[in-house]
């Protein structure tokens, strides 16, 4: 298999006849005296999407896109400007405009280049070549009639396959050259169903860093189907979520959403450095119960959070975040890093070239505990037990945080009772973590659908966490 | 304060440069064997810049283009889409949507908007407004903007930024009905993010100005006062226990509200019934005093269009009339799929109005007595197939019809169609920064969550 510098290359610098030596022409113009650091991130993306609505293959896109972006650094100020044309003169005009930033002067010398090496956490496959198109709309019928076969009051299905064929490489100015090729595919399946009137949604999906035919192992593509039409026809019984403050079991997966808002953003380093965060300044400190372990892990194979290095070059690792409960660390990129003089995590990300890297989230997970999941929720009197999640959202500075159930039930006197309908469950982040009370054995990865906002900026994420209690939270409903 | 230097670097290229590069992909289109086809090209360009604690934060030059082409063979439609404008780049985009729509099914409802709703006359709007600003004029904008904000007062202890941008777009579009339109805009924008802190803890907010004018745009200085006051007032949240009350929803979270109704009456949701206004049309959907009505051809507007993303015309109307529903808002694959015409509507509403009614904030604050004036939501908690609600907020208390203390980590809670019946009062605070012009709004009941 090739390697992905040797894609990258023919990729993106054969066709415009861009070789080392017009890099250095490039850093020429970009570096001076005041200028820190300065790179140049190239890019070359191709996307499909198909969507069957009405047991029709109804619609289908092809986009291309592809560009660099120039960016100087000098001190705590960001000079950037990008080209979607990656020829020489657009090259030196978005680095005139980059440097634009800092002092003029007398223009830096570069190292010389060494390539990074490659980590291979997922396959450098164009994941549209993966299936015929045949077999893509093949599988989007099956899917279909997998959904419809389970229940006769399913009355629509909207199936999409996206896939994604990204190609990047990484200059910088300390002659690091990175290059990563980042397959990415997404299957996802919303079914309506209708009884006496009442209409309720359900939907269900995943991917990963693969080829599409991942989804044709392991009956993941009809299993999806099956999902999202049991969760349609739970929400057709479900009464009146509860309102107030109570406790609150999380099942395990997709619920570590919970993570990613309440202490995930919160540590991220450009929060952190500027002060902004609610957990500015409490390394070393408490912010979670003992039983709380996070970690936020870049490098688990052929996940959709994952890459081999980070938009800035930099190999992603598993970061420990909390460790029992003590807040150990923060998610940087290389600018937060250098200034607040800790070592950068491989968390420096970007939704494209034309956007600037900030520190952002990989797969963000809670380790394993001691306790089976049906202690958890037997030790309940009364509190809601929710085990999907539509998304959320935090206000990084006063630290509250949401995230909104769209399956759940009662637990009454340690068993699940009710289901209830779709609530909004908000906390502090700060201390949510130090009211987690238990902590299940059974951890588990989402099944690969996060996309994390900020700033602007979408990336795809994960998270996962086992089956944990929180002691208190405030349930939105209306009963 | 304004400055006046020319702008250097990128500028935009001519319509006729866009409409040849249209034109090049309807004829690659008919080579290709399509039977209808449709393109758009736009340009954007753009400066923006950051500043943070009174240094440059971040300055950014933005350049993006895009071609997006859709191909018709009979029923079956493909897409695609680049940001290469080359002549090679344009027949490879729209080979790549013919091998699509050899694969997409046969769909009666696809295709180009019907000839006769296409837009004849295509009237100015005055949407074009150049900012002849340069980095060194938008970073002092910026700096003045934060500095109203930190001096404001010394609990203002720390900065998210303030930003100043400037963008120009040119979008032409065309179909083998014979159309070609194209629209040259401007927006601007100026905004201020701080933190204030006080022994319990810290709170941010901010305030923003956009417009499609320079001299529309509130001065700087007082975006940066405004976004401190913001903050400032938030300081010593509390929460509250769990009740029913009155709510008022401030103009600009008010307009995310009536954003529900846009997206429930819209053809998409209609067509694959997921929306709980489902077969409403004519029906009352909201408290008998409500008009919402569309405007897209208010000059200056940010919503504002002489034909949607399809070329039809648009048009002013009545979408709620004393609370009744008069019409949905569709595209023409949607008004297909329903039976109906389009209604101009292919992305999205044109400058929606909610009439006010007499009463300012104040006013509605006084008419509500004992409540919870909501100045911020979070999260999504909003299900459009059932109409459930359950959103986090922060915001005030009220009491007696004047704000007591703020408040912070609780929901609202309750069902759209309540709430929309339930409206009982409109006010003259008009927020227009956005597609949706609305008041403050005060609704009968919700469900508060806290304690
Ligand atoms: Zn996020």
């Amino acid at each position: 298999m090739q390697q992905p510098l040797d894609i990258a290359r023919q990729t993106l610098f054969a066709p415009a006849g861009i070789g080392e030596s017009e890099l250095e022409q490039v850093f020429a113009r970009l570096m001076t005296p005041s200028v820190d650091m300065a790179d140049l991130y190239f890019q070359s993306s191709r996307q499909e999407s198909w969507v069957l609505e009405d047991g029709i293959i109804k619609q289908g896109s092809h986009n291309i896109d592809q560009g660099v972006g120039v960016r100087a650094i000098s001190g705590e100020k960001t000079g950037f400007a990008y080209s979607d044309d990656i020829v020489m003169p657009a090259l030196l005009e978005a680095s005139g405009a980059a440097r634009a930033i800092a002092r003029s002067g007398e223009s830096g010398r570069l190292k010389a280049w060494q390539a990074g090496r490659g980590r291979g956490l997922y396959a450098p496959v164009d994941p549209l070549e993966t299936l015929s198109t045949e077999r893509k709309v093949a599988l989007l019928r099956q899917v279909d009639a997998e959904a419809r076969r389970q229940d006769h009051r399913v009355e629509q299905v909207v199936v999409s396959l996206t896939g994604l064929h990204d190609v990047v490489l990484i200059a910088d100015s300390d002659g690091r050259l990175n290059a990563d090729v980042r397959p990415l595919v997404r299957l996802n399946v919303m079914v309506l169903v209708v009884q006496d009137g009442r209409r309720e949604n359900g939907s269900a999906g995943g991917g990963g860093r693969v080829g599409y035919e991942y989804f044709l192992e392991e009956d993941r593509a009809q299993a999806y189907a099956r999902e999202a039409v049991r969760q349609a026809l739970v929400n057709l019984e479900a009464v009146d979520a509860p309102a107030g403050t109570m406790p609150v079991v999380l099942g395990p997966g997709w619920p570590g959403v919970l993570l990613h808002e309440a202490i995930g953003h919160g540590l991220e380093g450009d929060f952190n450095r500027k002060g902004t965060s609610a957990f500015s300044g409490r390394l070393g400190e408490r912010v979670a119960s003992e039983h709380c372990t996070v970690v936020d892990d870049g490098t688990l194979a052929g996940r959709r959070g994952s890459l081999n290095v980070d938009d800035e070059g930099q190999p992603t690792q598993c970061t420990t975040l909390i460790e029992n409960g003590i807040l150990r660390g923060y998610m940087q990129d290389r600018m937060n890093a250098r200034l607040m003089d800790m070592a950068p995590t491989g968390n420096g990300r970007r939704e494209s070239y034309a956007h600037l890297p900030m520190p952002r989230m990989t797969n963000t997970y809670m380790l394993n505990g001691p306790h089976d999941p049906e202690e958890i929720i037997r030790s309940v009197d009364r509190g809601l037990y929710a085990v999907n999640f539509g998304g959320g959202q935090v206000d990084i500075t006063s630290g509250k945080f949401v995230f909104s159930a769209s399956e759940a039930y009662l637990i009454e006197k340690g068993r699940i009772t009710r289901p209830v309908k779709g609530a909004t469950l908000i906390g502090n982040g700060p201390d949510v973590l130090t009211r987690v009370s238990m902590v299940g054995n059974d951890m588990k990865l989402d099944s690969g659908i996060g996309v994390c906002g900020k700033d602007g900026q979408s990336v795809p994420v994960g998270v996962g966490q086992p089956t944990l209690k929180v002691d208190a939270l405030t349930v939105g409903g209306t009963s | 304060m304004q400055t006046n230097l020319t702008r250097t670097g990128s500028t935009l290229p001519s319509e006729a440069e866009l409409t040849r590069l249209v034109e090049q992909a309807l004829n690659e289109a008919k080579r290709c064997g399509a039977t209808q086809a449709e393109a758009s090209a736009s340009v954007a360009i753009g400066l923006a810049v950051d500043v943070r604690q009174r240094e440059v934060d971040t300055l950014e030059h933005q350049r993006d283009r895009s071609l997006a082409v859709a191909v018709y063979f009979g029923h079956r439609q493909g897409t695609a889409s680049s940001a290469d404008f080359s002549p090679a780049s344009v027949r490879a985009t729209v080979e790549a949507a013919c091998a699509i729509a050899r694969h997409t099914s046969e769909d009666p409802a696809q295709g180009l908007a019907d000839p006769d709703l296409l837009a004849r006359d295509v009237p100015d709007l005055d949407l074009d407004h150049p900012w002849e600003l340069e980095a060194d004029g938008a970073i002092e904008l910026a700096l003045e903007c934060e500095r109203a904000a930190l001096d404001a007062d010394r609990r203002i202890t720390n900065s998210d930024g303030a930003g100043v941008s400037s963008h120009s777009s040119v979008r032409v579009y065309g179909n083998t009905h014979g159309f070609l339109g194209a629209v040259r805009s401007t927006r601007h924008g100026i905004n201020c993010r701080v933190i204030a802190s006080d022994d319990a803890g810290m709170q941010r907010d901010y305030w923003y100005t956009v417009n499609r004018v320079p001299s529309g745009l509130e001065a700087a200085e007082a975006v940066g006062r405004k976004a401190a006051q913001q903050a400032l007032r938030r300081l010593g949240s509390r929460r509250l226990t769990t009740r029913k009350v009155p709510v008022i929803y401030h103009a600009p979270v008010a307009r995310g509200l009536l954003g529900h109704f846009v997206a429930a009456v819209s053809g998409g949701a209609l067509y694959r019934k997921a929306s709980f206004l489902l077969d409403t049309l004519g029906e009352q959907v909201f408290a008998d005093w409500v008009q919402l009505t569309e405007h897209p051809h208010l000059p200056r507007g940010l919503g504002s269009a002489a034909f949607d993303q399809e070329g039809v015309a648009t048009r002013e109307r009545d979408l709620v009339r004393n609370g009744m529903l008069q019409g949905y808002v569709l595209s023409s694959y949607a008004a297909r799929k329903l039976g109906m015409v389009s209604t101009g509507n292919a992305g999205g509403v044109h400058n929606l109005r909610l009439e006010p009614g007499e009463r300012d904030l104040n006013g509605l604050l006084a008419a509500m007595g004992d409540g919870l004036l909501v100045t911020e939501l979070m999260g999504q908690g909003v299900n459009l197939v059932t109409g459930d609600y359950s959103r986090g907020a922060a915001g005030f208390w009220v009491e007696n019809g004047e704000i007591a203390y703020p408040v912070e980590e609780i929901t609202v809670a309750g069902n759209l169609r309540d709430i929309f019946l339930g409206l009982q009062a409109a006010g003259t605070d008009m927020d227009t920064r956005g597609g949706i012009h609305t008041g403050s709004v005060l609704v009968d009941e919700m469900t508060v969550a806290g304690e």
